[in-house]
């Protein structure tokens, strides 16, 4: 594989709520491949969203980076200080598509003039050059009749369109790096095909590397290169997409992919993961998926596990991967997943 | 599952139309919808944003009128005028269950009186125990505990706030439930705990579920039977697997490729078909509703038919 283009450190990430600090992201060490698409999966507070805000310095006011650095092309992300500093970065290096197209864009102009709002702001063209841009633009993101379209509303579009026009603007700026910040979840299935379709073929054709972050680990097999499962602010397992669909070893990949209705059997309960998720306000002792995790074992709830090397690319943190614990098999549908794949989806 | 026959009829829906709008601006959101939900199944309804499923359950529960067609209810006609009587007993008997938790609830009432609101409008009038010991029973149902009743919407996360929307439907006692993208809104691990809930309830209390949804994993999952609706139009009915083993109309097929599957092998050898109602021509020969193999429906015209019984008979 190439360099890295986004490399993060031994990251700590709090917020101050209410006079108590919340540690969202704990000790994140984590390499973007130049030119890889890789997909963060974890569900709602598992901190996704926050590790990617950091990369463009984009979290609350009452956030910071505790300790640990983001190095991107060779630049400390972790030692700017002024918005104008971000500003280089924001959108013209790393851009971001965010989930709902509804609030995404700015109800009152029309969807050509914020495209063209995007190119100016990042690039030399302006006038016809830049409306001209603008309509290529429109037309690559697939949205016919671009010249009439330009001229119309957001409201005046449908919801996968609108997402489209998003992800125009998005790549308006030229970015190295796309974060795609769950861009399919307020969309309906066919949309979705279509728009992470759409995603895939604009990366091949602009040179992106892309980030994916979602809930739903049955959207990304498509889309993702590798994949790293996060739970309670920390990595639980990273690996390629066929390793951890096929192979996974953390107990709480197991739980997600055992949790998908695809895997299911009709007329058995589907596997449901016990309890909430750890409270980030307080000092998390040992494992965090240890109260929820069936498998756990003592040492869970006493010492935090290294992540171990499955293989070169494959690393989980769990100690069922240490040779003293006991044998555990994964559960029966996410081992089917591996020896038969998903059945009965056959369109013809 | 019992045989056709043998199933009893709880719900029938016939010929409907629902329309929005006024003269020019008339808009037929719902078109010659007909179908049967028999007592103790789940049905679903799939379709994508703007195809009606929604305006057919709003139909049945009487919040939109019907434009045509009737929608027959224990045997009894539940649309246009009907007695006082009837409205409240299928205000009863019929609940329903929303997709966003967070929008679904009221924000300034406590837990104990949006599970309780529907007890109030009804003609038996409860004391207060009475009352609280039904929300009690219910909170316990869905598997929340007695105590969340004195407190705020707020306080709770989006599983447990879909419980309660779910625990208000069951405090009536209903027959019948309408979970429109129940959900959708849900993250992943949630969803499976509402999914079990919905089945386990509809054992323990013999209820039959519409369930509507634009997603045809779940849809799997949970029904009996499933009808894919498009633009206004049932375009394709039969059991679950039959629908699944056989999809016969080019908008099911198009439904049925864009599922995604956590399965990386299948993913990239996977096509999306990608449905343009241009593709039929209706223009001569009309399309009509029929039966291809016991229980299974499409709509099509006579070539169109000839077609989809070729691809069974593969």
């Amino acid at each position: 594989m190439s360099e890295a283009i986004l490399s993060v450190r031994d990251l700590n990430v709090m917020f101050s709520l209410r006079g108590k600090k919340l540690h969202a992201i704990r000790d994140i060490s984590l390499d973007v491949m130049r030119g890889e698409s890789l997909a963060i999966v974890g569900e709602s507070g598992s901190g996704k969203s926050v590790l990617v805000k950091t990369f463009m310095g984009l979290n609350d006011a009452n956030g910071w980076v505790d300790s640990g650095e983001i190095i991107y092309e060779g630049k400390k992300l972790t030692d700017f200080k002024t918005e104008r500093e971000w500003l280089a970065i924001r959108g013209g290096e790393i851009a971001m598509v965010l989930q709902d197209p509804m609030t995404s864009l700015n109800p009152l102009k029309t969807v050509g003039t914020q495209i063209i709002e995007a190119i100016e702001l990042h690039r030399p063209l302006r006038g016809a050059a830049s409306r001209a841009e603008m309509l290529s633009l429109l037309k690559d993101v697939g949205i016919p009749e671009p010249e009439r379209r330009s001229r119309q509303y957001p409201h005046e579009f449908s919801g996968g369109m609108r997402q489209r026009v998003v992800i125009a603007i998005a790549v308006a700026c030229r970015p190295k790096l796309l974060i795609c910040d769950e861009p399919t979840t307020a969309l309906d299935v066919t949309i979705q095909a279509q728009i992470l379709a759409l995603i895939r073929s604009l990366k091949a054709k602009y040179n992106l590397t892309t980030i994916y972050i979602t809930h739903d680990l049955g959207v990304v097999a498509n889309v993702a290169d590798r994949i790293a499962v996060m739970y309670a602010g920390d990595i639980v397992e990273i690996g390629t997409c066929d390793e951890v669909f096929y192979d996974p070893r953390h107990p709480y990949t197991w739980a997600l992919l055992s949790s998908l209705p695809q895997l299911g059997v009709k007329g058995e309960d589907l596997y449901a993961i016990r309890g909430t998720p750890p409270n980030l306000f307080g000092e998390i002792k040992g494992d965090a998926y240890a109260p929820r995790n069936p498998f756990a074992l003592k040492i869970d709830f006493v010492k935090r596990p290294p992540l171990f090397d499955v293989s070169p690319t494959h690393k989980a943190r769990t100690w069922l991967l240490d040779p003293r614990s006991p044998k555990i098999e994964p559960p029966p549908s996410v081992k089917k997943l591996s020896t038969e794949g998903v059945k009965g989806y056959d369109a013809r | 599952m019992t045989p056709v026959e043998d199933r009893e009829i709880l719900l029938s829906v016939r010929h409907m139309d629902v329309c929005f709008g006024k003269r020019r601006k008339r808009f037929k959101a719902v078109d010659d919808v007909s179908f049967d939900i028999y007592r103790g199944e789940t049905f679903g309804v799939v379709g994508e944003s703007g195809s009606g499923k929604t305006t057919i359950g709003r139909a049945i529960i009487r919040i939109h009128p019907t434009s045509r067609g009737e929608i027959i209810f224990k045997g009894q006609r539940i649309n246009g005028p009907i007695s006082r009587e009837l409205d409240r007993q299928v205000t009863q008997s019929i609940q329903m269950i929303f997709q966003d938790p967070m929008a679904s609830l009221n924000e300034r009432a406590k837990v104990d009186y949006i599970v309780s609101e529907g007890l109030y409008s009804g003609d038996v009038k409860y004391t207060k125990a009475e009352r609280t010991e039904k929300v009690n029973q219910a909170l316990m149902d869905v598997g929340l505990l007695p105590e969340f009743a004195s407190r705020f919407p707020h306080e709770f996360s989006g599983g447990q706030r879909q419980r309660i929307g779910i625990a208000r439907a069951l405090i009536m006692e209903p027959e019948f439930i309408i979970a429109d993208e129940p959900i959708s809104a849900l993250d992943v691990s949630i969803r499976a705990q509402v999914l079990n809930l919905l089945s386990r309830l509809q054992k323990e209390h013999g209820l039959t579920y519409l369930f509507i949804s634009h997603d045809l994993s779940v849809m799997r999952f949970v029904c009996d039977r499933i009808a894919v609706l498009h633009k206004g139009v049932m375009v394709e009915l039969a059991e679950c697997e039959q629908l699944f083993a056989h999809p016969l109309h080019p908008y099911t097929r198009a439904l049925l490729s864009a599922v995604p599957m956590p399965d990386p092998r299948r993913e990239k050898e996977k096509t999306i078909f990608v449905y343009d109602p241009s593709m039929h021509d209706y223009s001569v020969d009309k399309p009509r509703w029929a039966e291809m193999e016991p229980g299974h429906f499409v709509r099509g015209n006579e070539r169109e038919l000839d077609d989809y019984r070729a691809r069974l008979a593969d």
